[in-house]
């Protein structure tokens, strides 16, 4: 049971202030923001997302560069009130298909609305922005999507992708198109965030994949919907789950460790023919999260070295190879690497011909960062820097540099494996066809190599 | 990372702060309030947007009231519904005015359209203005038995509201009844959900005042309404799912049957997307199988995979709260999870606070087959850039060392981040060398070779200078300059600021004294004579200096027994937190209290604690009371889940890795002397054990008292009686002493008495339940209670034993004075049979 919801910009001003119980004095997004913006305990520099002043549990959540709170004075479940906190983010997002403080500004009459049916009393009524459509009468207000920072990991669609319409991800569920005329569409992205520690050897510490498969229908009519995965799939590792009939030392098959579902998924042939029945309900949800530690093929090898050239001077050399077909393209890459505190500056030298390639050494933190506008597969490239020190080195300058860590987004590439074979929508009328994309997408999660 | 905070309220285009505006909107309004005129409604819609806007960045907007009000009469439901959200937030400040909304908002809730008798009816009950409540009776009534659910749904938690502005109006109007009734009839499941949140509340905070509110929590919880509730589970949404399956994880099934019923029922739960539903449902797991150690131990199993995956799958605030669980998980049963290491890694990109946890969870679960990858990927942190981190990774290093028996290699990795010449690394290392040398003194050689190298002068940080000083004075005798190190921080005693520093170096002095006294005296007598003057901070460090001149006077010799007594080596750190406290966090499980780590008592108010949770009269009147969830159900937790843990451990045959959060006694050498005892010792004052201390004295007070011959009990007690802790502290607050007394335990009885749990279910085989309890050996504290058989009269026991006396002191209140003697002789000879075969 939460007492007060509200929405705070960057700035700490309230965008959308909700009181349902007025137990909390006024004041209470003041104190959040003050506590939030100077955090000092536990020798942390971050918030957590839960803590207490006076009494007062504040719970909060950062969704697109805003403060998503609630305020308490119960002993309450977090994870039920992080979980509303975002699901309501994500209610607002498919009523205003963008959510940023303008919209929220633009929308905040609208949001009220909302958030009147969505909580009462402090206690969660309902969240189906299917459920909400008869409730709300506002109209939104729309916002220019195109100049606006791409938020949240369906985003990544919107640069560059020619394939795909730029729209999709912004569309209001309740907004009509000019011509008055919905499309009939339903996107299904599979987007996977990857994890993998590489050795000072090169070898692999530790790997995994956390996957989601995420829809958003604009079908009207509700018709059922099937989604085939990999015939082979398997549920649960070293054999313990009953899933485990297949014998997973055959090559091709894809293991994950667990999975959960949107509560919509019918699981009835799920165990026989690997298919997840579902009427999509509006709006963006997550049909199915797994988790996989199954060994997978890096996408990105990383070489670095620094070695000393002088008392006063090292060398680095970092090298990067993308282990994926050449018919892909990574993009956004960012390699930053910790070189030692008395590093006092770095040159750089891009190898001939780089292009879209920017170089930085960040005085602050000590760090080299190399950003890369894109990767074509099965290519390599190097970057080498030479650093000047303030003071000698003892001959550990190894021990004071690293971990390089990697940032990337590659689209239409899965580490997995896990596919979607065929999207079935239970079909009304002969013409009816609508648009279905299938996309996939992976993001480097933590993609560290050490030194 | 975030622009700098605004400047508090200075007039901006966007803020506008001044009265004018508010004025200027007033009249617009004023004059659009009779308009009829098309287009009227369209500009009414961006006045309202805008009051509504000002409201929200909180400029007061509360003048325009009237006008707002005198505007509301619209058939525009965009309109009405802004007009319900001002009139709801400023009403309670001018009840007055707000008279003037009840007309037509109880025109409203007689409209056609179920969706704006919803919403009057909610906007009614939002109001908060007490003289109003005699107009919300009628449209509650009405609303509750609406043909709509979305009415019935707003009305079952108008009730609720009603209770909160007038408690009395609402009982007296019986709306609980009509609740009731409404969730086990109601076709709609939300209008089910919302009744069973408003009944909860008002039973919940009628509880101490009414025992028929006791009753009807009571049957809340019972089969029937736990059952329905179960069958429908499906229909309900996430949220609702959550609040039955916490009703569920307060009942109590009848056997074992019903528990597996219950769990394979609730089995697909666990896939679900929502993480609220996966933690509400393992609650429910753990706690039916608190009395089954096997079927325990296979939820823990069972609920690990799921719990990893949330821990991925989410935002990182979801997965921090996930991780809490988990963590709570990791460290009541570690070994459970010691072949799940790698999860705990730390990623690059989680923030700092999800590290922390991940560190703490990688040291409880590290034992001998993983401590070397645990310790491996430890030292990678070490040379974090992340400070905090690295510190903090460091220390979980060495309390590896100090929980494992080969501590070989790791010794090994801790002295080599002394070579990393890195100030932070370098101090918390010092410290840890020294914690380590206490426990292992036969590594000294190998790490005294190691500190000797460190200058002192590298070293800032009190603690590690402290830490230093002290092996300096320990092993002075091994390591050739010490007299001399320490005679050079003597002469800077002016620049050592910190009293701990201070202290370990008076101590260091001695200790080296007394080892090399030629090359020592002239630097004691310069500490003793520095600390002597040292009387503008800390008195603490010129009474030390004066108590070691004095003593050295003396006597020399005893003066080395005092200050450098041969030692025993510490076996086991001291925890920091009670287990009796974390197995209220434990019970408390789903909650903000696994979080913060603490239970709920010391972070909420009391009207904010459901009357099944322990407020903390009765918590500091006992030694850590247990947890009230526990204790309506004390025959489900029979067993300890200590108990259920250490027996798993010895199936693993793994008792040889220490096992993080036992009970020190269980691990401690017999004779742990001088520093261990008196740091064991310490650490155990919880703060409510001084109270204890001196319960105790006055217990030893009192003189031998033979045990009087059991009376034959000519009482019989209900075998199944049910009271909760609300009422309990509500009836031992009324009542006075009925009886006192004191009496002794049978040798037998000393003996069995290792646990309180042993005590309380021998209790139980006589009908005598209790309630809450505490301490540990010799000390400790129970509150019993008991029934009359056929009757509504309770007993209430306070029962202090000290083991080492064998004394027991009894307080009896009773509720009917006739019956406590009987009562009192039936309890003793129950208490006499304990231990007894």
């Amino acid at each position: 049971m939460i007492s007060q919801f509200f929405v705070l910009s960057q700035r700490g001003d309230n965008i959308v202030f909700r009181d349902y119980r007025g137990e909390v004095p006024k004041g209470s997004a003041e104190i959040f923001f003050r506590k939030v913006k100077f955090w000092k305990e536990d020798e942390a520099e971050e918030a957590p997302p839960v803590f207490n002043v006076d009494g007062v549990n504040y719970i909060h959540v950062k969704v697109a560069g805003l403060l998503f709170v609630a305020t308490t004075r119960v002993n309450v479940s977090p994870s039920l009130v992080l979980e509303l906190l975002q699901r309501i983010a994500r209610v607002i997002k498919d009523y205003l298909g963008v959510l940023n403080e303008e919209s929220l500004r633009k929308n905040f009459v609208l949001v009220y609305e909302l958030l009147d049916e969505v909580i009462d009393f402090g206690y969660p009524q309902t969240t189906s922005t299917e459920v909400l459509k008869s409730y709300i009468f506002n109209e939104p207000i729309m916002v220019d999507a195109a100049r606006l920072p791409p938020l949240g990991p369906a985003a990544m669609f919107m640069q560059g992708a020619k394939r795909m319409p730029g729209t999709a991800v912004t569309k209001s569920v309740v907004a009509n198109e000019p011509g008055g005329r919905k499309r009939e569409e339903i996107f299904v992205d599979i987007i996977e965030k990857i994890s993998v520690t590489f050795s000072s050897s090169g070898y692999i510490l530790t790997s995994e994949i956390d996957g989601t498969i995420q829809m958003k229908s604009y079908l009207t009519g509700n018709p059922e919907i099937r989604l085939a995965l990999n015939e082979d799939l398997s549920i649960g590792r070293n054999g313990s789950s009953i899933y485990d009939y297949h014998s997973s030392s055959g090559g091709g098959t894809v293991v994950l460790d667990d999975c959960n579902f949107h509560e919509s998924v019918h699981l009835d042939s799920f165990d026989i023919d690997r298919t997840l029945t579902l009427i999509p309900p509006d709006g963006e949800f997550a049909v199915m999260n797994y988790r996989m530690t199954q060994e997978f093929k890096p996408p990105f090898r990383i070489n670095a070295l620094i070695e000393e050239a002088g008392p006063l001077k090292a060398e680095v050399l970092l090298k990067i190879r993308a282990d994926f077909s050449p018919s892909v393209t990574a993009n956004t890459i960012t390699v930053q690497m910790p070189v030692p505190s008395y590093t006092a500056r770095a040159s750089f030298e891009l190898e001939a011909g780089a292009v879209g390639q920017t170089t930085d050494f960040k005085e602050g933190s000590k760090r080299l960062e190399w950003c890369l506008k894109k990767i074509v597969g099965g290519a390599e490239h190097t970057l080498r820097a030479k650093l000047t020190f303030s003071q000698e080195s003892h001959g550990n300058t190894t021990k004071e540099a690293g971990p390089v860590n990697m940032n990337f987004t590659i689209p239409m590439y899965n580490a997995s494996r896990l596919q979607v074979r065929y999207l079935q929508i239970a079909k009304k009328s002969k013409t009816y066809n609508p648009y279905r994309w299938v996309r996939y997408v992976t993001q480097a999660n933590s993609y560290v190599a050490r030194l | 990372m975030a622009p700098p905070i605004p400047a508090p309220k200075t007039p901006s285009p966007s803020q506008p702060s001044g009265k004018s505006e508010v004025t200027d909107l007033k009249l617009q309004l004023r004059q659009l309030a009779g308009s009829r005129a098309p287009g009227a409604d369209d500009s009414k819609r961006d006045l309202f947007k805008r009051v509504i806007s000002y409201m929200t960045v909180g400029i007061d907007v509360s003048s325009a009231f009237s006008e707002m009000v005198m505007c509301s009469a619209t058939s525009d439901i965009v309109l009405k519904k802004m007009c319900y959200l001002y009139v709801g937030n400023y009403a309670r400040c001018n009840p007055d005015l707000a008279l003037l909304t009840i007309n037509f908002l109880q025109k409203d809730c007689r409209d056609e359209d179920p969706m704006i008798r919803g919403l009057a009816l909610r906007s009614l009950c939002s109001l908060r203005v007490p003289n109003l409540v005699e107009y919300l009776v009628a449209p509650l009534g009405a609303g509750l038995k609406d043909g709509s659910p979305y009415v019935r749904m707003v009305a079952a938690l108008g009730v609720l509201k009603l209770y909160h502005i007038s408690a009395a109006m609402c009982l007296d109007s019986d709306f609980p009844a009509t609740l009731k009734s409404l969730m086990l009839s109601d076709p709609d499941a939300q209008v089910v959900a919302n009744c069973l949140h408003s009944l909860q509340e008002i039973w919940n905070l009628e509880a101490s005042k009414s025992e028929e509110a006791s009753r009807e929590i009571e049957a809340l919880y019972s089969k029937p309404v736990v059952f329905f509730l179960l069958n429908k589970i499906k229909d309900f949404s996430e949220w609702a799912q959550c609040l039955v399956l916490d009703v569920v994880s307060k009942y109590i099934p009848g056997d074992n049957n019903e528990i597996f019923d219950i769990m394979n029922f609730l089995e697909d739960r666990l896939q679900h997307a929502n993480g609220a539903v996966v933690l509400a449902t393992i609650k429910v797991f753990l706690h039916l199988t608190m009395s089954m150690t096997d079927v325990h131990q296979q939820v823990y199993e069972r609920i690990k995979a799921p719990l990893l995956t949330l821990v991925g799958a989410g935002s990182p605030e979801q997965s921090y709260a996930v991780l809490c669980h988990l963590h709570l998980l990791v460290m009541r049963a570690p070994m459970l999870f010691s072949s799940d290491y790698k999860h705990f890694y730390c990623q690059f990109s989680e923030p700092s606070f999800v590290k922390k946890l991940k560190l703490e969870m990688l040291t409880a679960i590290a034992n001998e087959s993983n401590t070397y990858e645990i310790v491996t990927e430890l030292c990678e942190y070490a040379r974090n850039i992340d400070i905090p981190i690295a510190r903090e990774s460091i220390r979980a290093v060495g309390k590896i060392a100090l929980q494992q028996y080969d501590v070989n290699a790791i010794v090994d990795r801790l002295l080599q981040f002394l070579e990393m010449e890195k100030d932070y690394v370098t101090a918390e290392t010092l410290v840890l060398v020294k914690d380590l040398l206490r426990k292992y003194p036969q590594w000294s050689h190998d790490c005294i070779a190691v500190v000797g190298n460190i200058s002192s002068k590298n070293v800032q940080e009190p603690k590690a200078k402290a830490a230093l000083i002290w092996m300096l004075g320990e092993y002075s005798q091994d390591m050739l300059d010490a007299p001399y190190i320490l005679e050079s921080l003597i002469e800077n005693w002016d620049d050592e600021h910190a009293p701990e520093v201070r202290l370990h170096l008076l101590t260091a002095a001695m200790k080296c004294f007394f080892k090399r006294p030629p090359e020592t005296q002239k630097a004691l007598g310069a500490a003793l004579a520095a600390g002597l003057a040292d009387t503008h901070q800390a008195w603490d460090v010129h009474d030390r200096a004066l108590f070691y001149y004095r003593l050295v006077q003396y006597d020399v010799t005893v003066a080395e027994h005092v200050v450098n007594p041969p030692k025993q080596a510490v076996s086991v750190f001291a925890d920091t937190q009670s287990s009796e406290i974390k197995d209220r966090i434990f019970d408390e499980f789903n909650t903000l209290s696994v979080v913060y780590q603490k239970p709920s008592y010391m972070f909420t108010d009391k009207e904010h604690r459901g009357p099944f949770e322990f407020s903390e009269d009765l918590a500091s009147l006992s030694v850590g009371a247990q947890s009230a969830e526990n204790v309506i159900s004390a025959q489900r937790y029979q067993e300890n889940d200590n108990d259920l843990l250490l027996s798993t451990s010895e199936k693993e045959e793994n008792g040889s890795s220490a096992h993080y959060g036992s009970v020190p006694s269980a691990y401690s050498a017999p004779q742990a002397l001088t520093e261990a005892a008196l740091i064991d010792h310490g650490s155990s004052a919880f703060t409510s054990q001084s109270a204890f201390a001196i319960d105790d004295l006055l217990g030893l007070g009192v003189p031998d008292a033979p045990a009087p011959a059991p009376a034959p009990p000519t009482l019989n007690l209900n075998t199944k009686s049910a009271l909760d802790p609300g009422t309990f502290q509500r009836k031992w607050g009324q009542l006075g002493i009925t009886l006192s007394q004191e009496l002794s335990l049978s040798p037998q009885g000393v003996v069995g008495l290792t646990t309180p749990q042993s005590l309380i279910r021998h209790m139980q085989g006589h009908s005598i339940q209790c309630i809450a309890s505490g301490g540990q050996s010799p000390n400790y504290k129970f509150f019993f209670f008991a029934q009359k058989e056929g009757s509504s009269v309770f007993f209430l026991v306070e029962c202090i034993i000290n083991t080492s006396s064998a004394k027991v002191h009894l307080k009896i209140k009773a509720e009917d004075g006739s019956a406590a003697e009987p009562f009192s002789a039936l309890f003793q000879s129950a208490l006499l049979k304990f231990g007894l075969p």
